[in-house]
This record gives C-alpha cells, sequence and structure tokens, in this order.
C-alpha cells in the first residue's frame, strides 16, 4: 500500500485528477462557457431579434428558423441568442452588486455590535419583502429600464449576503488571532480587511453563483410578469412572455427559452455547488 | 529596594470588575506591582485567580461592552495607560508593551503566511516598507531559531507545529522591540519538552533585547525556573510577593505553601519528606468571585485561619527583605 503513495506524481495528472473530483465545476463552467460565448458572439450567430417577417409568422422550428418563429414572424433562435446577453447582464450585476454591498455591510454589522443592532433589524424588515413585489413596486415607480431591474432584483438578495458574511464574521472575530491582532496595536480597519475579510471570501464566492442563478430566474419572471424588462428587450423572459398567447398552437416560442433559462440556472448552481465542496468541505454542513 | 528609574511598568491599585446578571465580579481586585527593566515577574496562581484578567487589564483588551469597570493606575515608563485614548494605546500595544497568549495553535490568522504576520507588526508600528518589514521579519523568525527562515517566513500557520508557532508569537512580540512582555501561560499548549525550550528562548531574548517579561503561570516550576521575583494571586488579590528563592524558601502565605507542596518531589537520599502518602492537596476550591469577600479570600481552605481571618481583610505586610505577604497569622507560622 505504501508504495503506491511513494509514487511521484507527474504534472500533467494532477489537474485531470482535480477535474475528476470536480466533475460539476468542470461540467457547469463548460456550458457556462458556452453561454458567455453565445452572448459575446450573438451578431454573428444569430440575425436580427427585432426584424419583423409577416410571410414567415409561427414557423415551425426548421433548418431556416433553427427555434422556429414567433406571432411577428420573429426569428426565436436570434431572440433567445440576444436573451442570452441580457440574462448574463442581469444575473452577472446582481451577484456583483449583492455581494459587495452584502459584504460591506456584512464586515461592519459582524465587527461593531452597535451598527449590528440597528443594520440588521433594516435587513429583516428587507427580507419580509418578496423579491418579486419589491420589483414590480420599483419599477412601477420609475420608467421600466435594464437598471432598474438590476437594482430591484438586488436589493432583495442583499440581506442574505449581510447575514452571510456577518455569521463568520461574528464567529472569526472571537478568535485568538483577532485577539493577537488587537494586542499588537493593529488598527479596526485592517483587523477587517487584512485579517476578516479573507475569511468570508470562500462562503461568499458560492454564495454569489447561487445570487446569480436566482436574479436570472427573477429577471425572468418579472419579465414574464410584463413588470421587468422593456418588451422591446429580447430577454428570455419577454419572449416565454409574449409567446404565452400561442403556446397551444406554437410551443417553440416557449420552450427554447424556457429550456436555455433551465440549463444556464442549472450551470451556475453546478458551479455553486462544485465550488461550495472543493472550496471547503464544512460549508457544505454550514449552508 | 529597586529606584525608581529600574521601574519600567507599575500597576496600582488595579481593579477590573464585570457587572453581570447575578452581581458585580470582582475579577482583580486591587492589585499592585512593579516590573523592573529587563526581569522576569511570574503571577501564579490556580485559574480564575485573576491573572490572565490582570494582564488584559494592563493591555487594555478588555471589551468595554461587557459591563466592565477599571479602575487603578498603570504607567509604562512614566505614560499613564488607562488615560490614554483608543488610538493613542494602539501605537504602544505590540510596540512598547507585547503580549503572547496561551494558544499558538489559533492565535495566529490562518490565512496569512508567518512572515506577513511579523512585519505586519512593524509596518504598523516602525513604519516600515513593506520590503523591509518582510526583510526584518526573516531576521526575527532566525533569531526565535526557526531553520531556514527564508523559506518559513512563506509558511502558512498550518504547516509549523505547535512550538514553532509559539516561536513566531514571539517573534511577532518582540518584532518592534518592546519594553515589557506579558506572556500569558506562553507554554500551557505545548509538549513539556518544548515547553523548556521556549522558556529557554524567551529568556535568552530578554537577556539579548533587555525586555522585561512577566510571565504568568499556574505552575511553579516554571517560576523556579525563570523568574527573579514572584507574585502569587488568589481571588483577584494579592497575597504575596518576594524574591523566588525567598519565595520558595520562606514561603510566608498559607496558600503560597499549600501551592509548593502540592508539587511532587523527588525525595532526595535522607529527606525523606512526604513520599508515603498521597500529595497534599488544598482543600475547598476557589471562592465565588461575585460575593463581596469580607476578611483574607483564603481563610474558608485555611487550616489555621482564626475569627480575625473571617472578619479583617489582612493588608499587604513586609515581613522580609522584598517579601510580603497579606496573612494574619504569620508570627504564628514563621517558625516553621
Amino acid at each position: 500500500m505504501s508504495s503506491v503513495l511513494a509514487v511521484p506524481v507527474p504534472a500533467g495528472s494532477r489537474s485531470f485528477d482535480w477535474i475528476r473530483r470536480n466533475p460539476t465545476i468542470v461540467v457547469g463552467s463548460a456550458i457556462l462557457g458556452l453561454f458567455i460565448a453565445v452572448a459575446l458572439l450573438a451578431p454573428w450567430i444569430a440575425g436580427d431579434p427585432l426584424s419583423f417577417d409577416p410571410l414567415n409568422r409561427l414557423k415551425r422550428p426548421s433548418k431556416e428558423f433553427w427555434f422556429g418563429t414567433d406571432q411577428f414572424g420573429r426569428d426565436v433562435f436570434s431572440r433567445v441568442v440576444y436573451g442570452t446577453r441580457i440574462s448574463l447582464i442581469v444575473g452577472v450585476s446582481v451577484a456583483v452588486i449583492a455581494t459587495v454591498t452584502g459584504l460591506l455591510v456584512g464586515v461592519l454589522c459582524g465587527y461593531y455590535r452597535r451598527l449590528d443592532d440597528i443594520v440588521m433589524r433594516i435587513m429583516d424588515g428587507l427580507m419580509a419583502i418578496p423579491a418579486i413585489l419589491l420589483a414590480i413596486a420599483l419599477i412601477t415607480l420609475m420608467k421600466a429600464s435594464l437598471l432598474i431591474v438590476i437594482i430591484a432584483i438586488s436589493i432583495p438578495e442583499i440581506p442574505r449576503v449581510v447575514r452571510l458574511v456577518r455569521s463568520v464574521v461574528l464567529s472569526v472575530r472571537g478568535l485568538p488571532y483577532i485577539e493577537a491582532a488587537v494586542a499588537s496595536g493593529t488598527r479596526s480597519r485592517i483587523i477587517m480587511t487584512r485579517h476578516i475579510l479573507p475569511s468570508t471570501v470562500a462562503p461568499l464566492v458560492v454564495q454569489s453563483t447561487y445570487v446569480c442563478a436566482s436574479a436570472i430566474l427573477i429577471e425572468a419572471g418579472l419579465s414574464f410578469l410584463g413588470a421587468g424588462t422593456p418588451p422591446e428587450i429580447p430577454s428570455w423572459g419577454n419572449v416565454i412572455s409574449l409567446g404565452r398567447a400561442f403556446f397551444q398552437i406554437s410551443p417553440w416560442i416557449i420552450f427554447f427559452p424556457g429550456l436555455m433559462l433551465a440549463i444556464a440556472v442549472l450551470a451556475i448552481n453546478l458551479v455553486g455547488d462544485g465550488l461550495r465542496d472543493s472550496l471547503d468541505p464544512r460549508i457544505a454542513r454550514r449552508m | 529596594m529597586a529606584s525608581d528609574a529600574e521601574v519600567v511598568l507599575s500597576v496600582r491599585d488595579l481593579r477590573t470588575h464585570f457587572l453581570s446578571r447575578d452581581g458585580v465580579v470582582r475579577a482583580v481586585d486591587g492589585v499592585s506591582f512593579d516590573v523592573r527593566r529587563g526581569e522576569t515577574l511570574c503571577i501564579v496562581g490556580e485559574s480564575g485567580c485573576g491573572k490572565s484578567v490582570s494582564a488584559l487589564s494592563i493591555m487594555r483588551l478588555i471589551p468595554e461592552n461587557v459591563g466592565r469597570s477599571m479602575s487603578g493606575s498603570v504607567r509604562l515608563e512614566g505614560t499613564e495607560l488607562t488615560t490614554l485614548s483608543e488610538r493613542q494605546m494602539r501605537a504602544i500595544r505590540g510596540n512598547r508593551i507585547s503580549m503572547i497568549f496561551q494558544e499558538p495553535m489559533t492565535s495566529l490568522n490562518p490565512v496569512l503566511t508567518v512572515g506577513a504576520q511579523i512585519a505586519e507588526s512593524l509596518h504598523i508600528h516602525q513604519r516600515l516598507p513593506r520590503r523591509a518589514a518582510w526583510e526584518r521579519a526573516v531576521e526575527m523568525l532566525a533569531m526565535v531559531r526557526i531553520a531556514d527562515p527564508a523559506r518559513r517566513a512563506a509558511d502558512y500557520p498550518h504547516q509549523l507545529s505547535g512550538g514553532m508557532r509559539q516561536r513566531v508569537m514571539i517573534a511577532i512580540a518582540l518584532a518592534c522591540n518592546p519594553q515589557v512582555l506579558i506572556a500569558d501561560e506562553p507554554t500551557t499548549a505545548l509538549d513539556v519538552t518544548i515547553q523548556a525550550q521556549i522558556l529557554n528562548l524567551m529568556l535568552e531574548l530578554k537577556q539579548r533585547l533587555g525586555t522585561a517579561i512577566v510571565l504568568i503561570t499556574h505552575d511553579l516550576g516554571v517560576v523556579a525556573e525563570t523568574a527573579q521575583r514572584a507574585i502569587v494571586m488568589y481571588a483577584g488579590r494579592k497575597v504575596e510577593e518576594a524574591p523566588v528563592a525567598e519565595l520558595f524558601r520562606n514561603p510566608l502565605h498559607p496558600y503560597t505553601r499549600g501551592l509548593i507542596n502540592s508539587i511532587p518531589r523527588r525525595t532526595a537520599a535522607g529527606r525523606r519528606t512526604n513520599i508515603r502518602g498521597r500529595l497534599q492537596e488544598i482543600s475547598g476550591i476557589v471562592p465565588s468571585l461575585r460575593e463581596a469577600i469580607v476578611g483574607c479570600a483564603f481563610a474558608p481552605r485555611c487550616s489555621y485561619a482564626v475569627e480575625r481571618c473571617r472578619r479583617e481583610r489582612p493588608g499587604l505586610d513586609q515581613h522580609r527583605p522584598e517579601h510580603v505577604a497579606a496573612c494574619w497569622e504569620i508570627a504564628r507560622l514563621a517558625p516553621q
């Protein structure tokens, strides 16, 4: 048995080992990479998603129209391809905004207990509002635009990140090495950034993938309800929403964007699960 | 007697009380002592007698929001620490007075290299640029006898053994060349063989750098081997203070005697004392610090206690040169 351990590991097989041990990350990122490529190369792979073609209304999927056409004769494939851009922009922006804000608020709350009492009550209040309701309210108040959608989805996501970060900070700040840092005259700002922040990275990266996936779903939901992305922008939710009326005679209008939505969310969650298991086995139990 | 110029750290009537739900806990109740330049002073006592709280109070590391009240005076080379702003205090911690803790396993940040953690202190207090601080960190690692310091500086704490981590802690504490180093049971968590190494290292560095060491311990063996003077604490109060040789030869307070008697002894030929029976223990437990203690705190456990011990609190009186103890019945005890 021990001779097995003594065999030196060639450098090449180590990365192969990593892939074998983390199949979910590899599969998830491969699919996600494909979506990103599609989003970036949209003008080259798809036609104009907005051009009407009255002669080709509600056509079945064919060689010419891979995903069929909708009631105005627009190419569903082009619309789905361009929709990828919207979904990814929303997902990534919300993940970044919620993570950065949540991190900032969470670290401050965990560190300054007096601030914590006040801010966490506000966060509790925010969590009590359903995300979709808040988004609808914000969008009704202001003119519908992609930016408003992103902000509206970010706000209810922030408290979840804050809670996560705060719990990590609370558990870390009681540890002796923080006391030792205080005892050697370190300023609070440096203790927070250098000694506490790194411990939040692993759970935060994992959480941000879930935020990203849920943002994509909420955006689609909002668009479907007509309270999200302005209808002239071909987001997946908008495509599904418009196709709803023709669901029984031409189901492909709903089917393809729905399928893409499911695959994209699945891919992001696969990456998140894989990261969670590989970054820290203990997180798997905590969350 | 020591002249004032030699005293680097002077603690007067230090009191740290915690306001808990069931009353005031008098963790430290009027402790005074001086630390002289370059000496090793041990503070000995059972768990819960206020040793660590004294140390944390001197460093002003007890958080304010736990309902604590502090009074007394702590002077470091003439600077009164208790009235400094938090900002001024930060400039002193780790620079002129440092502390090392009991747990080397958890006192280092697991996500930073040990070199970075030593360099941080130098960067904060001496404004050394990062590069110079790193080079100095490597020198410090060499000084605490870590082999191959340049490579070890880039290691993370989990790559080091317990003894090596405590060496790193010492390197951090001594990086800025402080006047006083407070070591709170620095060897308790280590193997016996490593304990001796760490203590020797601390003493050697003390000689080299002229740092005074306040060593908190419950191990009288450590006291005998390392300190020049020792303070015995009981229930938040100082009960005896003496030079170490004097303390072991003529312990005055019954509590100190009890502590010394409870050390297992190898019997030298001809001096067969106390070997047949079991080791002597001090019966009873440390009194609850929640109730105000009237009289001598040790009286309930003391076999010499008389009525007066339960009524009046004994003062610290000098009974022999440099040897003070708080006990009413010393005259009765003294001729052994």
